[in-house]
């Protein structure tokens, strides 16, 4: 379950947002500078709210009445960005390999074994970053947070960059990794019809608020 | 011609072990300045900046001077150095690694504050969402990123130490065997009668020696760029 409350000015723009979601997919739904950005960096721990609370399972990462910030590194939330941010400098396998490392994870197979046959990564192993179309970085991005076994995994439009045909190539492998991964995620999108197919429960936004919240019926036709 | 007599030799194993040493002592400090300078803002930050490149443009003999008062024995680090761990700058080849070191500090400091500021912080903070602490992001994404530039700065420094000659010849004088690199060994044979060949023995040695930094540095910085750039 993850709870949030939070408040947050930007130069002109506010953020006073709050909502408790159960969904396996929350869906963050809203035109282009609603805050939906702003507001999963905050889930993240790479922004810090002005006042409120962030709780991820009933664990405090954000509250301000008692000066808790929780950092990005120790929360174990994956992000995947829009424009997939592999490090140019390692391979795949390395990429793929760094949030295990840096958790000191001990190696799981099975779990690199299923993400790799559910992204169809297994074969990109010794690429790099550069030598990759974008919807193969997009797929090794999803399968570089998750090999970072996170408890919630933050999705900030990861069809953004895409093209019609690509997006429609990578959103089989969201809804088996939704199906399959157990992670909870959070869909941030201003796509009506990638939520429908994804989302559970919809947040959505405009101009830094939260305009409505309910299911996938509250989006528009 | 070309019998390199033994002193000349030890001006030049000596000049390249003062630049190498300067170099690599200096790295570590010229990364961390250049990453405060790229990355954080502070009062009195312009000050620092002009402090760090005031080498450059000083006359030589100034910076030497400035490291005989606060260096030499009875200098103010001088001679808490001396009391307390027993080093001594003055007038030993430790100083000419000192006096090269902080001449080429700016031509160090200023190609890795560039790369740094260059790296594009999403990655960082890519790195930090998948559980790397600050110092972690630092080695394993920021460091290397900044590689080329942390070569060119290495071979520029070391370039500008190896051919270092005022502030060296003014802090520690030109001893044959302690403190007599190659500068101030061409500088005393050219103004010995009968020295012109030795001298350009150690001209043609010093252009050797830059060439090879310089093409080193080429090779280098080209194959860290093709790595950085993910293909």
């Amino acid at each position: 379950m993850l709870r949030v409350d939070v408040t947050k000015q930007l130069g002109d723009f506010s953020i006073d947002v709050a909502f408790a979601s159960e969904g396996r997919v929350t869906g963050l739904f809203g035109a282009s500078g609603a805050g939906k950005t702003s507001l999963v960096s905050m889930i993240a721990g790479l922004l810090a709210p002005d006042r409120g609370v962030i709780s991820v399972d009933g664990e405090m990462l954000d509250d301000t009445a008692q000066r808790l910030h929780v950092a990005a590194h120790r929360r174990r939330i994956g992000y995947v960005f829009q424009d997939a941010r592999l490090f140019p400098h390692l391979d795949v396998r390395r990429n793929l390999d760094y949030g295990r490392r840096m958790n000191r994870l001990t190696r799981d197979a099975a779990l690199e074994t299923r993400l790799n046959e559910m992204l169809h990564i297994g074969h990109l192993g010794d690429r790099r970053p550069g030598q990759l179309s974008g919807g193969e970085r997009q797929r090794v991005a999803l399968g570089r947070a998750l090999l970072a076994q996170p408890r919630l995994l933050l999705l900030d439009e990861p069809l953004g960059s895409l093209d019609d045909e690509r997006k429609a190539e990578i959103l089989p492998y969201l809804i088996r990794l939704r199906d399959e991964s157990g992670v909870p995620m959070v869909y941030v999108s201003h796509d009506a019809d990638e939520l429908r197919q994804l989302a559970s429960h919809v947040v959505m936004l405009k101009r830094g608020r939260v305009a409505a919240f309910g299911g996938v019926d509250i989006l528009p036709a | 011609m070309f019998d390199i007599s033994p002193t000349e030799w030890t001006a030049v194993l000596l000049s390249l072990r003062v630049a190498v040493v300067a170099t690599l002592v200096a790295t570590p400090i010229g990364i961390a300045v250049a990453w405060i300078l790229a990355r954080s803002r502070f009062w009195g930050k312009p000050f620092v900046d002009a402090l760090i490149y005031l080498p450059l443009v000083l006359p030589p003999v100034v910076t030497g001077y400035l490291l005989l008062l606060t260096f030499g024995k009875r200098g103010l680090v001088g001679a808490w150095l001396y009391d307390h761990l027993g080093i001594v700058f003055a007038f030993r080849w430790t100083g000419a690694a000192l006096a090269c070191g902080v001449m080429s500090f700016p031509l160090l400091v200023r190609p890795i504050r560039l790369s740094i500021e260059a790296i594009d912080r999403r990655l960082e903070q890519a790195a930090s969402t998948l559980g790397a602490s600050p110092w972690k992001v630092f080695v394993t994404v920021t460091l290397p990123l900044a590689l080329p530039g942390i070569l060119a700065g290495m071979v520029l420094g070391f370039a500008k130490a190896i051919g270092e000659f005022g502030a060296t010849i003014t802090f520690v004088s030109n001893i044959p065997g302690e403190t007599q690199t190659i500068s101030s060994a061409i500088y005393s044979l050219i103004s010995t009668p009968d020295g012109d060949a030795a001298a350009l023995r150690l001209m043609i040695v010093s252009i050797v020696i830059a060439m090879a930094a310089l093409v080193a540095s080429e090779v280098f910085a080209r194959r860290a760029t093709r790595r950085l750039h993910g293909n």
